[in-house]
């Protein structure tokens, strides 16, 4: 178990490393389960490669891979059988971190009394099968923003507290993938149990995994796997290494925060609003968004009232709402909230870039809003402006 | 760091109508109590089985020895609070958020300038100063209201004259109004200011806090001692929601009372 949650201690040094193969797959999957843990790891439905509880380590997507473009998400199939050769798909680890319905507190009138309860609900125990690079860099971002302030949030610590990361290195990045632009892989950071790197050649389909907490290497112990071979690290490290060089997209070569405070006037803001919808697509599959509303409902009685709480959108017109209007009525100023938001005053808030690079707002965008091109054109424009305006 | 729980039960000791849509609610711990509040923090409040929002505190101890908070009927929520009589129960988390910086304030001239229902997160400002007058120097209250029927905490604006200089001014008089009419910045020019020795604090909508802001400065009171309390909506105020966002600042954490030098290039950006 992790329990480390501040982003910025390594990992211990990985104490363990290993190669196994297919067999060691299926091993995990029953050890993880075997400690008490909900094993959740990809796997395909509804022609998409979601995440969900897993009974087997044959639900992996084996042999399937992805496609990926702006506003376009295709299965394809892969003649290697690597479960672990595609993409970020629409869910991220948050679903199961920060749900999106969860029940904060309720509240009874017994007689003259109100009485407060907080949800009971012990948090579950969750094992992640298949946390990629950009994905480990989300969840330490999540764990920035819910716990790491004056005020924990008690359901997302108890969830996080609990969670084993099986962490995967990216050897195949999609069409969207800017991993490599944000610093958050293809190779995997700090904060993992267990680390993959998925290897299929002329030696065999195998897996080169290494520990990075002492659960990590009490479970790795468990596992049919044998000392890790030169050849197998090495083709995993040029798996790696290759899948740097293979980015789909790219981030402007210009310090984002510097970027997004200094361009909050420009025409481009209206040249996207003119394309986006406003459907919040993009806050939902984002792996750092972390917004949410309250519900307040009552029973018939009207003696029992509960507290919920439920993923929000920037992009909702009620998001900024006072008395007298929204602060941010305008679909200009709600993406450039996000966008600014994401690359820029989240350092302010929180210390670092609510971007990972995982491309995912780019793929479920209906319209093909592309934050890359977006900010490279803002980039542009800063470029291009008079030296008079350049204030 | 604390854990984010459920409200504490309170119990109303108390109300005082202010307006024909305002009311002040003092309210004493049915169990457990919240940690003591400091000017210019806001708890949230719950109205059971409709909603909560964050109100600031607009009395440290009201007669009864609770907090008490001066609440405007616009919304469900706000509604329901201003209905609540002696003897019901609200929930109440807290304190939250950055309160008015008295330590900054200490030494100097205290000017404090309130439109509309920002008087009630400045009235514990006046209380503080008025109770500890020789750790300050002179106390300024600049008030304004769109009609004096909607002055709040009105009696009470007549007890600080003497040991304030109070100006009080509406948009638009009825009859038997005496005072000065005109936006609130325009009373400045009937007070002995001291813009070297002046601490400003600042509260109201904030088209007002802008345009008070911007007269003071002008005067030359430095913006660093300008204090503004901000509003945007606010969902949890333990900074985890996202709403109360403004630029780079979470007003639930970094706010609602922030310094003018860093307010004003957030607040001159529409629709941040």
């Amino acid at each position: 178990m992790h329990t480390d949650t501040d982003v910025n201690t390594p990992a211990p040094a990985a104490s363990e490393e290993k190669v196994m193969g297919k067999d060691g797959m299926a091993a995990l999957v029953g050890a993880l389960t075997g400690r008490g843990y909900t094993v959740v790891g990809p796997t395909v439905r509804d022609g998409a490669i979601v995440l969900a509880e897993l009974e087997s380590a044959d639900q992996l997507p084996y042999g399937w891979g992805v496609e990926l473009q702006a506003g376009q998400y295709r299965l394809r199939r892969r003649p290697d059988g690597a479960a672990f050769a595609n993409a970020a798909g629409p869910q991220s680890w948050k679903t199961f971190l920060h749900p999106s319905r969860v029940r904060q507190w309720s509240a009874d009138r017994v007689g003259e009394e109100t009485v407060f309860t907080a949800d009971p609900s012990p948090p579950p125990r969750y094992a992640f099968l298949g946390v990629r690079s950009c994905d480990l860099r989300a969840v330490a971002i999540q764990d920035r923003v819910l716990t790491g302030g004056p005020h924990r949030d008690p359901v997302y610590q108890g969830r996080r507290s609990g969670a084993f990361l099986v962490a995967v290195e990216c050897t195949e990045p999609g069409g969207t993938c800017f991993c490599v632009s944000m610093g958050t892989g293809p190779a995997a950071g700090p904060g993992y149990d267990l680390v993959l790197t998925e290897v299929v050649d002329d030696d065999g389909h195998r897996f080169w995994i290494r520990s990075g907490s002492r659960e990590g290497a009490e479970v790795l112990a468990e596992l049919p796997a044998h000392p890790a071979d030169s050849a197998t690290r090495e083709a995993a490290r040029a798996g790696v290494t290759a899948a740097a060089e293979r980015m789909g997209r790219t981030m402007p070569e210009a310090d984002l925060r510097e970027l997004m405070a200094g361009t909050l006037d420009a025409p481009r803001w209206d040249d996207v609003a003119g394309r986006c919808l406003t459907c919040g697509n993009c806050t939902m599959v984002c792996p750092t968004c972390f917004c949410t509303t309250t519900e307040d409902v009552t029973d018939l009685t009207g003696d029992h009232a509960e507290r919920w709480r439920l993923w929000d959108s920037c992009f909702d017109l009620d998001f900024s709402h006072l008395h007298g209007g929204p602060v941010r009525a305008s679909t200009r100023s709600r993406y450039r909230q996000w966008m600014t938001h994401k690359l820029g005053t989240w350092y302010d808030q929180f210390g670092s870039s609510g971007c990972v690079g995982c491309g995912r707002c780019i793929v479920w965008c209906p319209v093909a809003i592309d934050i890359t091109e977006e900010a490279a054109a803002l980039h542009d424009w800063t470029r291009s402006r008079p030296p008079e305006d350049a204030s | 760091m604390s854990t984010v729980t459920p409200p504490l039960p309170y119990r109303v000791a108390a109300t005082e109508p202010e307006t024909a849509d305002t009311r002040s609610v003092e309210l004493v711990p049915a169990g457990r109590e919240l940690p003591p509040f400091s000017p210019g923090q806001f708890a949230m409040v719950y109205a059971f089985g409709v909603g909560e929002v964050p109100v600031s505190v607009s009395a440290l101890r009201g007669r009864h020895g609770g907090l008490v908070h001066t609440v405007r009927a616009v919304g469900a929520t706000s509604t329901a609070l201003y209905r609540l009589r002696e003897g019901d129960t609200v929930g109440l988390r807290g304190p939250y958020g950055t309160g008015w910086d008295l330590d900054a304030v200490a030494g100097h001239d205290v000017l404090v300038i309130a439109g509309g229902i920002g008087l009630a997160p400045l009235r514990p400002v006046v209380h503080t100063v008025l109770d500890r007058p020789a750790a300050y120097g002179r106390l300024g209250v600049l008030v304004g209201a769109r009609t004096p029927d909607d002055l709040i905490h009105r009696k009470e604006i007549d007890d600080w004259r003497g040991p304030a200089a109070v100006g009080v001014t509406v948009d638009r008089p009825g009859p038997g109004w005496h005072g000065a009419v005109g936006v609130v910045t325009a009373l400045l020019d009937r007070i002995d200011l001291r813009p070297d020795r002046t601490c400003a604090l600042v509260c109201g909508p904030e088209v007002m806090i802008r345009h008070t802001a911007r007269a003071l400065t002008g005067r030359g009171v430095p913006a660093h001692r300008v204090q503004v309390s901000l509003e945007r909506n606010m969902r949890c105020a333990t900074g985890h929601c996202g709403h109360c966002q403004l630029g780079p600042l979470l007003l639930c954490r970094d706010g609602p009372v922030i310094g003018y030098d860093r307010a004003e290039p957030l607040l001159t950006v529409r629709e941040l």
